[in-house]
């Protein structure tokens, strides 16, 4: 799919150009965009460096752990058929919590291993399970409290003040992580109902 | 507009990093040295970013300077029109749920474009903090263990997607105006 996108995009645009007469700009857009791309990236490092260093400190001090412990109550009422001790939950937190403070990639190992989980949970078999529908609905609207990568792109291009969008973000983020669950309940009664469940 | 937002925006990273620190400090976690430790996993990680970066970055520029994204927004634009969308981000709307990384080069494009103070500068940004890539999420986790059979996972993650993007907008809206 991205690769039919990704290539779709330099095709029209470059077929376009020659319609267009738009061949000069496009010439100069493919040299000044790749070096853009890597200064950006440079950009990144110093916030990425920065934030990774201190959830290595919260994640060693037991904080995260802690967090884990407070949202004990909700977690059992988000994935009724999940045991409350199953290492399953134990993952699945350690992935909302690094999604919570922007750290996308560090999530990915995490979410794995609590699919890794749930797949036992679901007896082995290779059909999905209504805990993993809830799990990648939570993944995929990603409660945010941080977005750490937009506050550096932000601040790569002065942003009059780079961390306003963090309150914004939070309540899309919330929004779309509450009606992501309600949809996921949705479609699970409905399941129940027409007996696939 | 509602000025304490943005306060309230401002204060909440200081006020994480100053729990962080505390809390580490007190249960003697050797926090300089683990912050080093952790900090060079962000090396990695932004060294790994610049293909994927580059790849999307030329690839939309192209798109744009062609004058084809334009073109295709023109042709979309009496229908977001009518739901107030701000047609300048309808590609990242588009794009977000399929490539997190060509995302973020959208997101980044639009700020440099627009200014990351702008109502679309701020608005891109939002909504690459307030939703996910849903179909890399899905390949990726569904693909490393194994499940074949997705049911209704595309359809909730998609549909959470829509409602993340529309959140985004309202919100915006508010806090910042429409300017």
């Amino acid at each position: 799919m991205v690769n039919y996108i990704w290539g779709g995009m330099f095709v029209i645009g470059i077929v376009f150009g020659m319609i267009n007469g738009t061949m000069d700009q496009v010439n100069e857009a493919l040299f000044v965009s790749a070096k853009e791309a890597v200064t950006l990236c440079l950009g990144l490092m110093s916030i990425l460096v920065f934030w990774l260093g201190l959830m290595k400190i919260a994640e060693e001090s037991g904080l995260l752990d802690k967090l884990s412990t407070l949202f004990k109550p909700f977690m059992r009422w988000l994935f009724p058929e999940v045991p409350p001790n199953h290492p399953a939950m134990g993952y699945i937190l350690s992935n909302m919590m690094a999604n919570t403070f922007g750290l996308g990639n560090a999530a990915t190992p995490l979410g794995i291993k609590a699919m890794e989980q749930l797949k036992k949970l679901n007896g082995g078999k290779a059909t999905v399970s209504r805990s993993m529908v809830t799990f990648l609905a939570i993944n995929t609207s990603s409660v945010t409290l941080i977005p750490t990568t937009v506050i550096a792109i932000r601040m790569n291009y002065d942003a009059h003040s780079p961390t306003d969008i963090v309150f914004p973000t939070i309540i899309a983020t919330a929004i779309s992580a509450i009606g992501g669950i309600a949809i996921d309940r949705y479609f699970y009664y409905r399941r129940k109902r027409n007996g696939r469940e | 507009m509602l000025h304490w937002m943005t306060t309230i925006s401002i204060w909440m990273i200081p006020l994480l990093i100053l729990s962080i620190l505390l809390y580490g400090t007190m249960k003697r976690v050797p926090t300089y040295e683990t912050f080093v430790e952790g900090g060079k996993e962000g090396i990695n990680m932004s060294f790994s970013l610049i293909p994927f970066l580059v790849g999307m970055l030329v690839a939309i520029s192209v798109f744009r300077a062609s004058g084809a994204l334009d073109y295709f927004v023109q042709l979309v634009n009496p229908l977001l029109a009518l739901l107030h969308f701000p047609s300048e981000v309808l590609p990242l709307a588009i794009i977000r749920p399929i490539s997190g990384t060509a995302a973020l080069g959208m997101t980044s494009d639009l700020i440099s474009v627009y200014g990351p103070d702008s109502f679309v500068g701020r608005l891109a940004g939002t909504i690459q903090g307030s939703t996910d890539t849903t179909f890399y999420v899905l390949t990726v986790y569904f693909g490393a263990v194994g499940i074949k059979k997705m049911g209704d996972a595309l359809k909730v993650g998609l549909l959470a997607d829509l409602i993340g993007i529309i959140a985004a907008v309202i919100v915006v809206t508010l806090v910042f105006g429409m300017n």
